[in-house]
């Protein structure tokens, strides 16, 4: 096994696609700077040089739109936004012109430009750093939205993010990126679309995304010992979602818990629902339970923070409730490790 | 290139753009063309004597009001048409309609109408092109209220910063649709001085002397193909028919009838024929053929297929994805 942690595992698929295709270059506020995008892009600027691995100014709007025009070259640009939020500013090149570029002109130009999009939740990082925005991603046709869970997915997904040519947004969840796995060294494609069962369960059918996989997983890792089997759908990618994977889970458990990092109302967690209800509701024993966000922007202090995100212990009690468990039973959370529950669980590194 | 101004070219390059938008206008209430239509009539002299100093291999952008960049820069008249008549000949397949032209071959990279939207996209076509070395420069046309966007300031910036080729032309025809100046920019700060705070080159000069417009394109390009960045150009235009359709909108009220009067006698095109530019067996030989080329166009377009509705799908993904 060659364990690395995820932002690792970004760096070297950064790397690695960057020698392996001229016509790929990274862009972004700080991207060759001293920390490197949380390590993810260190090194890169000093191998390949400014032009390939390029700062921007703080100019979200008009960036998307040189990286753009940069495709019309047949560059294959990344752009990074340290926070989600950042992308916002954006949306105005990434919804009128990027997702829309090779339909509204007959299919005659294309945009294969990646946007690694991170997630900052933790440390109080409040309203306008911690969103989880890939519903609106998703609901914009043009865009395929990857949500990697794991170290080997985050590296593969991003190489197949990078050599695909349609525009690719990757959510990267900062609480991933502690996280380690097996990443196999040479350079592979995670192909996008494709969910994965990431740990098979005969009672219920926990589908999640981003860093909710981990949480699901830790919820089935608790549920076991009571003789409830949790099967862990990881989603990978929301566009193109992967429904048959998704529905055949379904029809072998009966029972669907989405667990989604977004806001639940409107959100991908309802898409994933919707559809599991349309294409598999034979199959379910009960109405699918959705896990997210409250419909309330971020809270900064810990006190809310901690109230406001789901846990491995609400998946936990969405469980009991469809298959018939008394909560009473569930085994007690464990205490934070720290006054609160705002940082990853360092318990929780893996390997996955 | 540069020289003296190639007055009979700029005259049949306007003419024809003027010729093509009546024609549009004309058939415009048939109903067939389904898509909203900015009109450039009264505008013609900036596309033509802009683009007649580019080679092919420069590649231009514009806004919304498109037809007279996408015709003077050698974009093909039939696959314009057809687009405007939705048809799957169409330059983008009908996908996009007059608002979003295309001719790569002729080095017309695209049209959209969010205002701004295609400054930065022209900024990194200048990028690439320097990356790749290809010499070639990016014009972008756009309007005087694209110039309150954000995403022209933020191109601007980042043009300068890196002296990309790029020529910004704005055409300030002093409406932004119904509103005019007062109120939305700063009174007594011409548009081309905004350059000054980029530390930019610009020029501005009267957008309906062809002349005028092809001596300061001319000064703007050579500076730009030397490298020593960009360069901004203001022309002061104005449109003749309303906002978006192939009428007159007098009746509105936005504008006094004097004012319409007065930018009605500076016709960029009448302006020429004053000047003796062309002669009247010339212009009378010139219309011919406008004529017949427009007629074969608009037959070509009427004739030809729309998409298939099982097609609806296509393109919002391209084949290896």
């Amino acid at each position: 096994m060659r364990l690395r942690s995820f932002a690792e595992a970004i760096r070297e698929g950064l790397e690695q696609a960057l020698a392996d295709d001229p016509r790929v270059c990274v862009m972004g506020p700080g991207v060759p700077g001293p920390t490197g995008i949380f390590g993810t892009t260190r090194g890169l600027a000093e191998r390949f040089g400014p032009e390939r691995v390029m700062d921007m100014p703080s100019s979200e709007q008009a960036m998307t739109g040189f990286a753009l025009g940069a495709t019309l070259d047949g560059y294959r640009p990344v752009i990074v936004h340290m926070r989600v939020d950042f992308a916002v500013l954006a949306m105005d090149q990434m919804v009128n012109q990027v997702a829309k570029w090779h339909f509204m002109y007959g299919g005659r130009l294309r945009a294969p430009m990646v946007f690694r999009l991170i997630v900052g939740r933790g440390w109080g990082q409040g309203p306008q750093h911690s969103q989880s925005l890939q519903a609106w991603f998703a609901h914009v046709p043009g865009f395929k939205v990857a949500m990697p869970a794991s170290p080997r997915d985050a590296k593969g997904m991003l190489v197949a993010a990078i050599r695909d040519d349609s525009p690719v947004v990757l959510v990267e969840h900062r609480w991933l990126y502690g996280i380690t796995g097996d990443v196999p060294e040479e350079l592979y494609e995670t192909k996008l679309g494709e969910a994965r069962v990431a740990r098979p369960g005969r009672h219920a059918t926990v589908a999640a995304t981003s860093h909710m996989v981990i949480e699901a997983l830790r919820a089935a890792e608790r549920l076991a010992p009571l003789g409830i089997e949790v099967e862990v759908v990881d989603m990978r990618s929301l566009v193109p979602l992967d429904a048959d994977t998704l529905c055949a889970s379904v029809a072998r458990t009966g029972h669907l818990v989405v667990a989604d990092t977004g806001t639940i109302a409107f959100g991908a967690g309802a898409e994933i629902a919707a559809v599991a209800t349309e294409r598999a509701f034979a199959h379910l024993k009960k109405a699918p339970v959705r896990i997210g966000l409250p419909h309330f922007p971020s809270p900064t202090t810990p006190a809310l923070a901690d109230a406001f995100y789901p846990r491995a212990v609400d998946i936990e009690r969405a469980v009991a409730g469809l298959v018939g468990l008394d909560p009473a039973r569930l085994p007690v959370e464990e205490p934070p490790h720290g006054p609160w529950r705002d940082t990853p669980d360092p318990s929780f590194k893996g390997p996955y | 290139m540069g020289g003296p101004a190639p007055l009979p070219d700029l005259f049949a390059s306007m003419l024809r753009i003027r010729r093509i938008e009546e024609a549009i206008a004309k058939r415009y209430p048939e109903g067939e063309m389904r898509c909203p239509v900015h009109f450039c009539i009264g505008q013609e002299a900036v596309p033509a004597a802009i683009c007649a100093q580019l080679a092919r291999t420069d590649r231009v952008f514009s806004g919304h009001r498109s037809h007279g960049h996408y015709l003077a820069k050698g974009g093909d008249l039939r696959a314009m048409l057809a687009e405007l008549y939705g048809r799957e000949t169409g330059c983008a397949r009908g996908r996009g309609g007059s608002q979003h032209l295309i001719d790569l071959e002729a080095g017309f990279v695209a049209s959209a109408p969010i205002l701004a939207g295609t400054i930065p996209i022209a900024v990194g076509a200048a990028l690439s092109a320097t990356w790749r070395k290809s010499g070639s420069v990016s014009v972008v046309f756009f309007g005087d209220g694209a110039t309150e966007e954000g995403a022209f300031h933020e191109s601007m910036n980042f043009a300068a910063a890196r002296r990309l080729p790029v020529l910004f032309v704005c055409e300030n025809n002093a409406y932004s649709v119904h509103s005019a100046m007062e109120g939305r920019q700063p009174a007594g700060r011409r548009i081309a001085d905004m350059a000054k705070a980029y530390a930019m080159a610009s020029a501005h000069a009267d957008g309906n002397d062809a002349a005028a417009v092809w001596n300061a394109g001319a000064i703007a390009l050579d500076h730009v193909r030397k490298g020593n960045g960009p360069y901004l150009l203001e022309f002061d235009t104005y449109r003749w028919l309303e906002h978006c359709g192939p009428n007159p909108d007098d009746a509105l009220g936005y504008r006094t009838p004097a004012e319409i009067d007065a930018w009605r006698r500076r016709c960029p095109i009448e302006k020429l024929r004053r000047d003796s530019v062309p002669g009247a067996a010339e212009e009378r030989a010139l219309e011919a053929r406008i004529a017949a080329e427009i007629d074969a166009a608009f037959a070509a377009a009427r004739a030809a297929p729309f998409p298939d509705p099982r097609d609806l799908g296509a393109f919002v993904h391209p084949a290896r994805s």
